[in-house]
Protein backbone atom coordinates (compact mmCIF):
# COMPACT_ATOMS: atom_id res chain seq x y z
CA UNK A 1 0.00 0.00 0.00
CA UNK A 2 1.36 3.15 -0.56
CA UNK A 3 2.63 5.35 2.19
CA UNK A 4 1.83 8.92 0.40
CA UNK A 5 -0.52 10.30 -2.10
CA UNK A 6 2.81 12.31 -4.03
CA UNK A 7 6.38 11.99 -4.83
CA UNK A 8 6.50 15.68 -3.37
CA UNK A 9 5.44 14.27 -0.15
CA UNK A 10 7.65 11.47 -0.60
CA UNK A 11 10.76 13.22 -1.34
CA UNK A 12 10.04 16.20 2.02
CA UNK A 13 9.67 12.73 4.19
CA UNK A 14 13.13 11.65 3.06
CA UNK A 15 14.19 14.94 4.33
CA UNK A 16 12.41 14.74 7.46
CA UNK A 17 13.36 11.15 8.17
CA UNK A 18 17.20 12.05 7.26
CA UNK A 19 17.37 15.15 9.71
CA UNK A 20 15.62 13.12 12.33
CA UNK A 21 17.99 10.35 11.97
CA UNK A 22 21.05 12.38 12.63
CA UNK A 23 19.23 13.88 15.61
CA UNK A 24 18.52 11.35 17.74
CA UNK A 25 22.57 9.95 16.98
CA UNK A 26 23.32 13.51 18.02
CA UNK A 27 25.51 13.96 14.47
CA UNK A 28 23.13 16.23 12.55
CA UNK A 29 25.56 19.28 13.32
CA UNK A 30 28.14 17.88 12.05
CA UNK A 31 26.05 16.62 9.06
CA UNK A 32 24.05 19.06 8.19
CA UNK A 33 25.34 19.98 4.53
CA UNK A 34 26.24 16.79 3.67
CA UNK A 35 22.07 15.87 3.53
CA UNK A 36 21.16 16.73 0.31
CA UNK A 37 24.27 14.49 -1.34
CA UNK A 38 22.57 11.44 0.90
CA UNK A 39 19.46 11.88 -0.24
CA UNK A 40 20.69 12.56 -4.07
CA UNK A 41 23.93 10.89 -4.00
CA UNK A 42 24.97 10.02 -8.09
CA UNK A 43 25.71 12.56 -10.53
CA UNK A 44 22.44 12.15 -12.35
CA UNK A 45 19.41 14.35 -11.43
CA UNK A 46 16.03 13.00 -11.16
CA UNK A 47 14.13 15.80 -10.14
CA UNK A 48 15.49 18.95 -11.93
CA UNK A 49 18.05 20.17 -14.54
CA UNK A 50 21.43 19.07 -12.40
CA UNK A 51 22.07 17.67 -8.92
CA UNK A 52 23.47 20.86 -7.95
CA UNK A 53 20.10 22.37 -8.38
CA UNK A 54 18.58 19.53 -6.93
CA UNK A 55 21.01 20.07 -3.73
CA UNK A 56 20.39 23.65 -3.63
CA UNK A 57 16.79 22.84 -2.97
CA UNK A 58 17.12 20.35 -1.12
CA UNK A 59 19.81 22.65 1.33
CA UNK A 60 16.45 25.12 1.72
CA UNK A 61 14.25 21.62 2.32
CA UNK A 62 16.51 20.91 5.14
CA UNK A 63 16.43 24.13 6.74
CA UNK A 64 12.52 23.83 6.61
CA UNK A 65 12.63 20.35 8.38
CA UNK A 66 14.78 22.33 11.10
CA UNK A 67 11.84 24.81 11.89
CA UNK A 68 13.00 26.94 8.65
CA UNK A 69 13.21 31.13 9.15
CA UNK A 70 13.57 31.79 12.76
CA UNK A 71 12.36 35.25 11.53
CA UNK A 72 9.59 34.40 9.95
CA UNK A 73 6.47 33.22 12.59
CA UNK A 74 4.30 32.41 9.80
CA UNK A 75 4.39 28.24 9.07
CA UNK A 76 4.07 28.11 5.52
CA UNK A 77 7.17 28.89 3.12
CA UNK A 78 8.18 29.39 -0.29
CA UNK A 79 10.72 28.12 -1.05
CA UNK A 80 12.04 30.43 -3.98
CA UNK A 81 14.12 28.70 -6.12
CA UNK A 82 12.23 25.74 -6.15
CA UNK A 83 9.10 27.26 -7.41
CA UNK A 84 8.87 26.66 -11.20
CA UNK A 85 7.19 30.22 -11.87
CA UNK A 86 4.71 28.40 -13.71
CA UNK A 87 2.53 30.63 -16.13
CA UNK A 88 -0.58 32.45 -14.06
CA UNK A 89 -2.13 33.55 -17.29
CA UNK A 90 -5.83 32.51 -16.19
CA UNK A 91 -8.45 31.62 -18.88
CA UNK A 92 -6.64 30.90 -22.23
CA UNK A 93 -8.46 29.50 -25.42
CA UNK A 94 -6.64 26.52 -26.78
CA UNK A 95 -5.79 25.05 -30.26
CA UNK A 96 -8.52 22.73 -29.58
CA UNK A 97 -10.91 25.46 -30.14
CA UNK A 98 -12.66 24.28 -32.94
CA UNK A 99 -14.72 27.62 -34.27
CA UNK A 100 -17.84 25.81 -34.02
CA UNK A 101 -21.21 27.63 -34.31
CA UNK A 102 -22.57 27.05 -30.75
CA UNK A 103 -21.08 29.68 -29.19
CA UNK A 104 -21.66 28.29 -25.79
CA UNK A 105 -18.72 30.22 -24.34
CA UNK A 106 -20.11 33.52 -25.90
CA UNK A 107 -23.89 32.80 -23.99
CA UNK A 108 -22.37 32.41 -21.14
CA UNK A 109 -20.20 35.11 -20.51
CA UNK A 110 -21.97 38.01 -19.13
CA UNK A 111 -18.95 40.21 -19.41
CA UNK A 112 -18.83 39.90 -22.86
CA UNK A 113 -15.22 38.66 -22.98
CA UNK A 114 -15.58 36.45 -25.46
CA UNK A 115 -15.09 37.41 -29.31
CA UNK A 116 -14.20 35.50 -32.29
CA UNK A 117 -11.60 36.06 -35.27
CA UNK A 118 -12.10 35.43 -39.15
CA UNK A 119 -11.78 31.44 -38.32
CA UNK A 120 -14.75 31.63 -35.72
CA UNK A 121 -11.68 30.71 -32.88
CA UNK A 122 -12.41 32.33 -29.59
CA UNK A 123 -10.47 34.72 -27.82
CA UNK A 124 -10.84 36.00 -24.52
CA UNK A 125 -10.53 39.75 -23.88
CA UNK A 126 -8.33 39.43 -20.58
CA UNK A 127 -9.67 43.27 -20.09
CA UNK A 128 -13.22 42.13 -19.33
CA UNK A 129 -12.62 38.18 -18.07
CA UNK A 130 -13.18 38.20 -14.77
CA UNK A 131 -11.94 34.37 -14.27
CA UNK A 132 -15.25 33.16 -13.48
CA UNK A 133 -14.78 29.72 -15.82
CA UNK A 134 -17.98 29.44 -16.86
CA UNK A 135 -16.94 29.42 -20.73
CA UNK A 136 -14.32 26.76 -19.87
CA UNK A 137 -17.13 24.80 -18.21
CA UNK A 138 -19.40 24.97 -20.98
CA UNK A 139 -16.63 24.31 -23.98
CA UNK A 140 -18.51 20.90 -25.56
CA UNK A 141 -14.47 20.58 -26.95
CA UNK A 142 -13.26 21.36 -23.41
CA UNK A 143 -10.84 24.62 -25.40
CA UNK A 144 -10.50 26.58 -22.92
CA UNK A 145 -8.25 25.81 -19.55
CA UNK A 146 -7.40 27.83 -16.54
CA UNK A 147 -3.76 28.56 -16.72
CA UNK A 148 -3.71 29.45 -12.69
CA UNK A 149 -0.85 28.28 -10.66
CA UNK A 150 -1.85 25.48 -8.80
CA UNK A 151 -0.95 27.31 -5.91
CA UNK A 152 -2.64 30.30 -6.13
CA UNK A 153 -5.99 27.91 -7.35
CA UNK A 154 -5.22 25.96 -3.79
CA UNK A 155 -5.35 29.18 -1.85
CA UNK A 156 -9.04 29.99 -2.09
CA UNK A 157 -8.44 32.87 0.15
CA UNK A 158 -5.99 34.25 -2.42
CA UNK A 159 -3.35 34.94 0.44
CA UNK A 160 -0.43 34.00 -2.66
CA UNK A 161 0.62 36.41 -4.74
CA UNK A 162 3.30 36.31 -7.63
CA UNK A 163 6.31 38.07 -6.89
CA UNK A 164 8.28 40.66 -9.73
CA UNK A 165 11.03 37.67 -10.55
CA UNK A 166 8.10 35.48 -11.18
CA UNK A 167 8.45 32.84 -7.34
CA UNK A 168 4.80 32.91 -5.21
CA UNK A 169 4.77 34.85 -1.86
CA UNK A 170 2.69 34.21 0.85
CA UNK A 171 0.84 37.13 2.17
CA UNK A 172 1.27 36.70 6.24
CA UNK A 173 -1.68 38.99 7.14
CA UNK A 174 -4.23 36.56 5.35
CA UNK A 175 -2.67 33.32 5.29
CA UNK A 176 -4.12 30.59 7.30
CA UNK A 177 -1.43 28.14 7.50
CA UNK A 178 -4.06 25.51 6.10
CA UNK A 179 -1.18 23.88 4.00
CA UNK A 180 -3.39 24.10 0.76
CA UNK A 181 -0.72 25.08 -1.30
CA UNK A 182 1.78 22.80 0.01
CA UNK A 183 -0.13 19.74 -0.48
CA UNK A 184 -1.10 21.10 -4.09
CA UNK A 185 2.21 22.69 -5.33
CA UNK A 186 3.53 20.07 -7.88
CA UNK A 187 7.60 21.33 -7.03
CA UNK A 188 6.80 20.96 -3.53
CA UNK A 189 8.31 24.88 -3.53
CA UNK A 190 5.61 25.50 -0.70
CA UNK A 191 6.32 23.69 2.69
CA UNK A 192 5.19 23.92 5.79
CA UNK A 193 7.85 24.51 8.61
CA UNK A 194 8.62 21.56 10.73
CA UNK A 195 9.34 20.97 14.52
CA UNK A 196 10.33 17.37 14.53
CA UNK A 197 13.68 18.24 16.41
CA UNK A 198 12.06 19.99 18.87
CA UNK A 199 10.29 16.33 19.12
CA UNK A 200 12.87 14.78 19.36
CA UNK A 201 14.36 17.09 22.14
CA UNK A 202 11.60 16.72 24.14
CA UNK A 203 11.97 12.65 23.55
CA UNK A 204 15.22 12.92 24.58
CA UNK A 205 15.20 15.39 27.67
CA UNK A 206 12.37 12.76 29.02
CA UNK A 207 15.01 10.03 29.43
CA UNK A 208 12.16 7.25 28.89
CA UNK A 209 10.01 8.68 31.06
CA UNK A 210 11.58 9.62 34.02
CA UNK A 211 12.53 13.27 33.51
CA UNK A 212 9.21 14.20 32.58
CA UNK A 213 6.26 12.50 30.93
CA UNK A 214 6.03 12.64 27.05
CA UNK A 215 2.35 12.36 25.89
CA UNK A 216 0.99 12.03 22.60
CA UNK A 217 -2.24 13.47 21.86
CA UNK A 218 -3.89 12.21 18.04
CA UNK A 219 -6.33 13.38 16.09
CA UNK A 220 -9.27 11.27 15.01
CA UNK A 221 -8.27 11.64 11.72
CA UNK A 222 -5.65 9.04 12.44
CA UNK A 223 -8.03 6.50 11.75
CA UNK A 224 -7.76 7.34 8.07
CA UNK A 225 -4.02 6.72 7.91
CA UNK A 226 -1.28 4.52 8.20
CA UNK A 227 -3.79 2.49 6.38
CA UNK A 228 -1.41 -0.17 5.62
CA UNK A 229 -0.96 -0.93 9.80
CA UNK A 230 -3.51 -1.22 12.26
CA UNK A 231 -4.21 1.56 14.15
CA UNK A 232 -2.89 -0.31 17.43
CA UNK A 233 0.08 -0.88 15.86
CA UNK A 234 0.81 2.48 15.27
CA UNK A 235 0.17 3.41 19.13
CA UNK A 236 2.90 0.47 19.30
CA UNK A 237 4.99 2.47 17.75
CA UNK A 238 4.56 5.24 19.27
CA UNK A 239 5.20 3.91 22.46
CA UNK A 240 8.64 2.21 21.03
CA UNK A 241 9.30 6.23 19.88
CA UNK A 242 9.24 7.06 23.28
CA UNK A 243 6.39 8.48 23.98
CA UNK A 244 4.80 7.94 27.65
CA UNK A 245 1.11 7.22 26.01
CA UNK A 246 -1.02 8.51 23.91
CA UNK A 247 -4.62 10.45 24.16
CA UNK A 248 -7.30 10.91 21.89
CA UNK A 249 -7.77 14.65 20.59
CA UNK A 250 -11.42 13.14 20.22
CA UNK A 251 -11.72 13.42 23.92
CA UNK A 252 -11.01 16.86 23.87
CA UNK A 253 -13.18 17.16 21.06
CA UNK A 254 -16.24 15.33 23.67
CA UNK A 255 -15.23 18.31 26.05
CA UNK A 256 -15.78 21.35 23.17
CA UNK A 257 -19.08 19.19 22.25
CA UNK A 258 -20.37 19.35 25.93
CA UNK A 259 -19.30 22.89 26.83
CA UNK A 260 -19.75 24.67 22.93
CA UNK A 261 -23.37 23.45 23.39
CA UNK A 262 -24.19 25.43 26.52
CA UNK A 263 -22.15 28.27 25.20
CA UNK A 264 -24.68 28.21 21.91
CA UNK A 265 -27.63 27.73 24.09
CA UNK A 266 -26.43 31.39 26.23
CA UNK A 267 -24.83 33.04 23.45
CA UNK A 268 -27.95 32.33 20.76
CA UNK A 269 -25.09 31.80 17.46
CA UNK A 270 -21.78 30.55 17.78
CA UNK A 271 -18.67 29.96 14.69
CA UNK A 272 -17.07 26.99 15.85
CA UNK A 273 -13.75 27.60 16.96
CA UNK A 274 -12.04 23.86 16.53
CA UNK A 275 -10.35 24.63 13.03
CA UNK A 276 -7.86 26.93 13.98
CA UNK A 277 -7.32 27.98 10.24
CA UNK A 278 -11.24 28.98 9.95
CA UNK A 279 -10.90 31.05 13.14
CA UNK A 280 -7.60 32.75 11.82
CA UNK A 281 -9.83 33.63 8.64
CA UNK A 282 -12.89 35.21 10.56
CA UNK A 283 -9.72 36.89 12.49
CA UNK A 284 -8.37 38.48 9.01
CA UNK A 285 -11.72 39.05 7.08
CA UNK A 286 -14.38 38.43 8.82
CA UNK A 287 -13.19 41.19 12.01
CA UNK A 288 -16.96 41.96 12.57
CA UNK A 289 -17.88 38.45 13.25
CA UNK A 290 -15.20 37.70 16.03
CA UNK A 291 -17.53 38.12 18.76
CA UNK A 292 -19.05 35.16 17.78
CA UNK A 293 -16.07 32.75 17.63
CA UNK A 294 -16.51 29.99 20.75
CA UNK A 295 -14.60 31.00 23.29
CA UNK A 296 -13.70 27.16 23.89
CA UNK A 297 -10.49 25.94 23.32
CA UNK A 298 -10.03 23.55 20.01
CA UNK A 299 -10.07 19.83 20.88
CA UNK A 300 -6.12 19.55 21.22
CA UNK A 301 -5.97 22.65 23.20
CA UNK A 302 -8.81 21.13 25.86
CA UNK A 303 -7.19 17.93 26.20
CA UNK A 304 -3.75 18.60 26.51
CA UNK A 305 -4.96 21.07 29.33
CA UNK A 306 -6.34 18.34 31.13
CA UNK A 307 -2.90 16.29 30.67
CA UNK A 308 -1.10 19.37 31.86
CA UNK A 309 -3.57 20.37 34.50
CA UNK A 310 -3.66 17.02 36.66
CA UNK A 311 0.33 16.13 35.79
CA UNK A 312 2.57 18.46 36.86
CA UNK A 313 5.94 16.92 34.56
CA UNK A 314 3.62 16.40 31.50
CA UNK A 315 5.05 17.95 27.88
CA UNK A 316 2.41 17.01 25.34
CA UNK A 317 3.17 16.57 21.75
CA UNK A 318 -0.24 16.88 19.46
CA UNK A 319 -0.03 14.47 15.82
CA UNK A 320 -2.44 15.65 13.25
CA UNK A 321 -3.43 16.07 10.17
CA UNK A 322 -3.08 20.06 10.08
CA UNK A 323 -0.08 22.84 9.55
CA UNK A 324 -2.63 25.24 11.19
CA UNK A 325 -2.26 23.48 14.68
CA UNK A 326 1.59 24.63 14.22
CA UNK A 327 0.30 28.20 13.98
CA UNK A 328 -2.14 27.60 16.87
CA UNK A 329 0.28 26.72 19.71
CA UNK A 330 2.19 29.84 18.63
CA UNK A 331 -1.00 31.77 20.68
CA UNK A 332 -0.99 32.97 23.79
CA UNK A 333 -4.05 30.97 24.74
CA UNK A 334 -2.64 27.30 23.88
CA UNK A 335 1.49 27.40 24.12
CA UNK A 336 1.27 26.57 28.08
CA UNK A 337 -0.87 23.34 27.33
CA UNK A 338 1.17 21.77 23.93
CA UNK A 339 4.93 21.59 23.66
CA UNK A 340 5.21 20.62 20.11
CA UNK A 341 3.04 19.76 16.90
CA UNK A 342 3.47 17.30 14.02
CA UNK A 343 1.82 16.02 11.43
CA UNK A 344 0.59 12.58 10.48
CA UNK A 345 3.84 12.94 7.82
CA UNK A 346 6.24 13.90 10.09
CA UNK A 347 5.05 10.94 12.48
CA UNK A 348 5.97 8.60 9.29
CA UNK A 349 9.46 9.93 9.10
CA UNK A 350 9.99 9.51 12.74
CA UNK A 351 8.97 6.06 12.75
CA UNK A 352 10.93 5.64 10.01
CA UNK A 353 14.28 7.75 11.54
CA UNK A 354 14.38 4.78 14.52
CA UNK A 355 13.93 1.85 11.78
CA UNK A 356 10.40 0.79 13.53
CA UNK A 357 8.49 -0.87 10.96
CA UNK A 358 4.79 -0.71 12.74
CA UNK A 359 3.85 -3.33 10.71
CA UNK A 360 5.51 -5.99 12.84
CA UNK A 361 4.35 -4.15 16.43
CA UNK A 362 1.75 -5.66 18.17
CA UNK A 363 -1.71 -3.81 19.02
CA UNK A 364 -1.81 -1.57 21.29
CA UNK A 365 -5.27 0.17 22.53
CA UNK A 366 -6.55 4.00 21.84
CA UNK A 367 -9.75 4.41 23.44
CA UNK A 368 -10.96 7.65 25.34
CA UNK A 369 -13.54 9.46 23.37
CA UNK A 370 -17.23 8.44 22.27
CA UNK A 371 -18.28 8.28 18.88
CA UNK A 372 -18.90 12.22 18.71
CA UNK A 373 -15.75 13.39 19.30
CA UNK A 374 -14.30 10.70 17.24
CA UNK A 375 -16.50 11.96 13.98
CA UNK A 376 -14.94 15.58 14.86
CA UNK A 377 -12.15 14.64 12.12
CA UNK A 378 -14.60 14.71 9.19
CA UNK A 379 -16.77 18.14 8.32
CA UNK A 380 -20.88 17.46 9.56
CA UNK A 381 -19.21 15.74 12.76
CA UNK A 382 -18.76 18.97 15.17
CA UNK A 383 -22.65 19.95 14.42
CA UNK A 384 -23.69 16.39 15.14
CA UNK A 385 -22.06 16.54 18.09
CA UNK A 386 -23.18 19.61 19.63
CA UNK A 387 -26.92 18.23 18.65
CA UNK A 388 -26.04 15.27 20.54
CA UNK A 389 -25.02 17.22 23.87
CA UNK A 390 -27.85 19.36 23.48
CA UNK A 391 -30.16 16.28 23.88
CA UNK A 392 -28.33 14.93 26.38
CA UNK A 393 -28.12 17.17 28.32
CA UNK A 394 -32.00 17.53 27.83
CA UNK A 395 -31.86 21.28 26.83
CA UNK A 396 -35.33 20.82 24.65
CA UNK A 397 -36.38 24.90 24.41
CA UNK A 398 -33.33 25.36 21.83
CA UNK A 399 -33.07 24.24 18.64
CA UNK A 400 -30.02 23.88 16.73
CA UNK A 401 -29.73 25.30 13.17
CA UNK A 402 -26.68 24.54 12.05
CA UNK A 403 -24.32 24.89 8.51
CA UNK A 404 -21.67 22.59 8.30
CA UNK A 405 -19.15 24.33 5.84
CA UNK A 406 -16.78 22.10 3.74
CA UNK A 407 -14.03 23.60 3.25
CA UNK A 408 -13.11 27.70 3.38
CA UNK A 409 -15.05 28.16 0.18
CA UNK A 410 -18.10 27.22 2.26
CA UNK A 411 -16.84 28.88 4.63
CA UNK A 412 -16.33 32.38 3.63
CA UNK A 413 -19.71 32.01 1.61
CA UNK A 414 -21.47 31.21 4.74
CA UNK A 415 -19.81 34.42 6.45
CA UNK A 416 -20.29 36.65 4.08
CA UNK A 417 -24.02 36.34 4.79
CA UNK A 418 -23.71 36.14 8.19
CA UNK A 419 -21.98 39.61 8.20
CA UNK A 420 -25.01 40.81 5.86
CA UNK A 421 -27.11 39.35 7.93
CA UNK A 422 -28.60 37.32 5.66
CA UNK A 423 -27.97 33.94 6.87
CA UNK A 424 -30.79 31.91 8.99
CA UNK A 425 -28.68 29.71 11.10
CA UNK A 426 -27.48 29.75 14.71
CA UNK A 427 -23.93 27.61 14.06
CA UNK A 428 -21.38 27.72 11.89
CA UNK A 429 -19.32 24.93 11.71
CA UNK A 430 -16.28 26.37 9.58
CA UNK A 431 -13.68 23.41 8.34
CA UNK A 432 -10.99 25.09 6.10
CA UNK A 433 -10.14 22.00 4.53
CA UNK A 434 -12.37 19.79 2.22
CA UNK A 435 -14.05 17.06 3.76
CA UNK A 436 -12.67 18.12 7.10
CA UNK A 437 -9.71 17.70 9.11
CA UNK A 438 -8.93 14.14 6.87
CA UNK A 439 -8.37 16.56 3.88
CA UNK A 440 -5.51 18.54 5.78
CA UNK A 441 -2.23 19.04 4.26
CA UNK A 442 -0.21 16.83 7.30
CA UNK A 443 -2.22 13.89 5.95
CA UNK A 444 -0.27 11.26 4.18
CA UNK A 445 -2.99 10.27 1.73
CA UNK A 446 -6.25 11.82 0.68
CA UNK A 447 -8.81 10.13 -0.58
CA UNK A 448 -12.54 9.18 -0.95
CA UNK A 449 -12.48 6.04 1.46
CA UNK A 450 -11.37 8.22 4.80
CA UNK A 451 -14.60 9.46 6.14
CA UNK A 452 -15.66 6.12 6.09
CA UNK A 453 -13.06 5.02 7.88
CA UNK A 454 -13.62 7.83 10.60
CA UNK A 455 -16.95 7.31 10.76
CA UNK A 456 -15.95 3.11 11.50
CA UNK A 457 -13.42 4.03 14.08
CA UNK A 458 -15.96 5.86 15.74
CA UNK A 459 -18.69 3.16 15.95
CA UNK A 460 -15.90 1.37 17.68
CA UNK A 461 -15.64 3.93 20.76
CA UNK A 462 -16.39 2.03 23.96
CA UNK A 463 -18.12 5.22 25.10
CA UNK A 464 -21.30 5.44 23.01
CA UNK A 465 -22.66 8.94 24.34
CA UNK A 466 -20.58 12.12 25.15
CA UNK A 467 -21.51 12.31 28.58
CA UNK A 468 -20.10 9.02 29.64
CA UNK A 469 -17.10 9.89 27.51
CA UNK A 470 -16.50 12.97 29.37
CA UNK A 471 -17.44 11.63 33.00
CA UNK A 472 -14.12 10.45 33.90
CA UNK A 473 -13.00 13.67 33.50
CA UNK A 474 -15.32 15.02 35.89
CA UNK A 475 -12.73 13.92 39.37
CA UNK A 476 -10.65 16.53 38.59
CA UNK A 477 -13.52 19.50 38.08
CA UNK A 478 -14.45 18.51 41.65
CA UNK A 479 -11.21 19.16 42.33
CA UNK A 480 -11.04 22.82 41.24
CA UNK A 481 -14.52 23.66 42.59
CA UNK B 1 -5.97 10.99 50.96
CA UNK B 2 -4.97 11.16 47.16
CA UNK B 3 -6.90 8.60 45.21
CA UNK B 4 -5.89 8.68 41.63
CA UNK B 5 -7.79 6.63 38.96
CA UNK B 6 -6.24 5.24 35.69
CA UNK B 7 -8.32 6.69 33.02
CA UNK B 8 -5.93 6.13 30.48
CA UNK B 9 -7.24 4.18 27.12
CA UNK B 10 -6.46 0.10 28.45
CA UNK B 11 -8.04 0.90 31.59
CA UNK B 12 -10.70 2.82 30.25
CA UNK B 13 -11.60 -0.21 28.19
CA UNK B 14 -11.50 -2.48 31.29
CA UNK B 15 -14.04 -0.31 33.09
CA UNK B 16 -12.27 2.58 34.70
CA UNK B 17 -15.20 4.76 34.41
CA UNK B 18 -17.21 2.36 36.37
CA UNK B 19 -15.02 1.97 39.03
CA UNK B 20 -14.92 5.91 39.13
CA UNK B 21 -18.42 6.39 39.54
CA UNK B 22 -18.19 3.86 41.78
CA UNK B 23 -15.79 5.39 43.50
CA UNK B 24 -17.84 8.53 43.74
CA UNK B 25 -20.75 7.04 45.09
CA UNK B 26 -18.94 5.30 48.00
CA UNK B 27 -17.22 8.05 48.89
CA UNK B 28 -20.35 10.25 48.97
CA UNK B 29 -22.15 7.86 50.78
CA UNK B 30 -19.49 7.40 53.67
CA UNK B 31 -19.22 11.33 53.79
CA UNK B 32 -15.67 11.38 53.00
CA UNK B 33 -15.63 14.01 50.81
CA UNK B 34 -12.78 16.03 52.67
CA UNK B 35 -10.98 13.36 53.17
CA UNK B 36 -10.30 11.50 50.26
CA UNK B 37 -9.55 13.63 46.92
CA UNK B 38 -10.30 11.55 44.21
CA UNK B 39 -8.97 12.44 41.20
CA UNK B 40 -7.84 11.16 37.25
CA UNK B 41 -4.76 10.83 35.06
CA UNK B 42 -3.58 9.03 31.66
CA UNK B 43 -1.27 5.84 32.20
CA UNK B 44 0.19 4.72 35.62
CA UNK B 45 2.37 2.55 33.27
CA UNK B 46 0.95 -0.65 34.15
CA UNK B 47 -1.67 -0.77 31.93
CA UNK B 48 -1.21 -4.89 32.19
CA UNK B 49 -2.60 -4.63 35.18
CA UNK B 50 -5.54 -2.19 34.99
CA UNK B 51 -7.80 -0.94 36.59
CA UNK B 52 -4.61 0.77 37.67
CA UNK B 53 -5.99 2.79 41.46
CA UNK B 54 -3.21 4.32 43.76
CA UNK B 55 -4.23 5.53 47.55
CA UNK B 56 -1.54 7.81 48.16
CA UNK B 57 2.15 6.13 46.50
CA UNK B 58 0.08 2.72 46.80
CA UNK B 59 -0.84 0.89 43.76
CA UNK B 60 -3.88 -1.59 43.57
CA UNK B 61 -5.28 -3.11 40.46
CA UNK B 62 -9.15 -2.90 40.56
CA UNK B 63 -12.25 -4.11 38.51
CA UNK B 64 -15.37 -2.44 38.02
CA UNK B 65 -16.67 -5.98 40.41
CA UNK B 66 -13.81 -5.89 43.29
CA UNK B 67 -14.01 -1.56 43.69
CA UNK B 68 -16.56 -2.02 46.72
CA UNK B 69 -13.94 -4.42 48.62
CA UNK B 70 -11.20 -2.15 47.82
CA UNK B 71 -12.80 0.60 48.84
CA UNK B 72 -13.63 -0.73 52.37
CA UNK B 73 -10.61 -2.51 52.59
CA UNK B 74 -7.61 0.08 51.74
CA UNK B 75 -9.92 3.61 51.80
CA UNK B 76 -12.39 3.00 53.83
CA UNK B 77 -10.85 0.82 57.25
CA UNK B 78 -7.89 3.36 57.39
CA UNK B 79 -9.94 6.73 57.32
CA UNK B 80 -12.12 5.18 60.18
Amino acid sequence: MRKFDTKVQHLKYKVLREVARQAWNDTLLENVLDIPQIIVPGKTPTMRCCVYKERAILTERVKIAMGGNQEDDNIIEVIDIACDECPAAGYEVTDSCRGCLAHRCEDVCKRGAITFDANHVAHIDKEKCVECGQCAKVCPYTAIVNRKRPCQNACKIKAIEIKENGAAKIDKEKCTSCGACVYQCPFGAISDKSYILNAIDILKKSEHNKKSKVYAVVAPSISSQFRYAKLGQVISGLKALGFYTVVEAALGADMVAMEESKELVEKGFLTSSCCPAFVSYIKSSFPELIPYISHNLSPMAAISKYIKDTTPDAKVIFIGPCTAKKKEVQLESVRPYVDTVLTFEELQALFDSRDIDITTLGEDVLDNASYYGRIFARCGGLSDAVAEALKEQNIDDFTLKGISCDGIEACRSALMKKSKNLLDVNFIEGMACTGGCIGGAGCLTHGEKNKLEVDKYGMQAYEKTIEDAVSVLSLNKQKEE
Amino acid sequence: MKVTVCIGSSCHIKGSRQVVEQLQDLVRENNLGEKVELSGTFCMGKCQQGVCVSVDEEFYSVTPDSVKNFFEENILSVLK
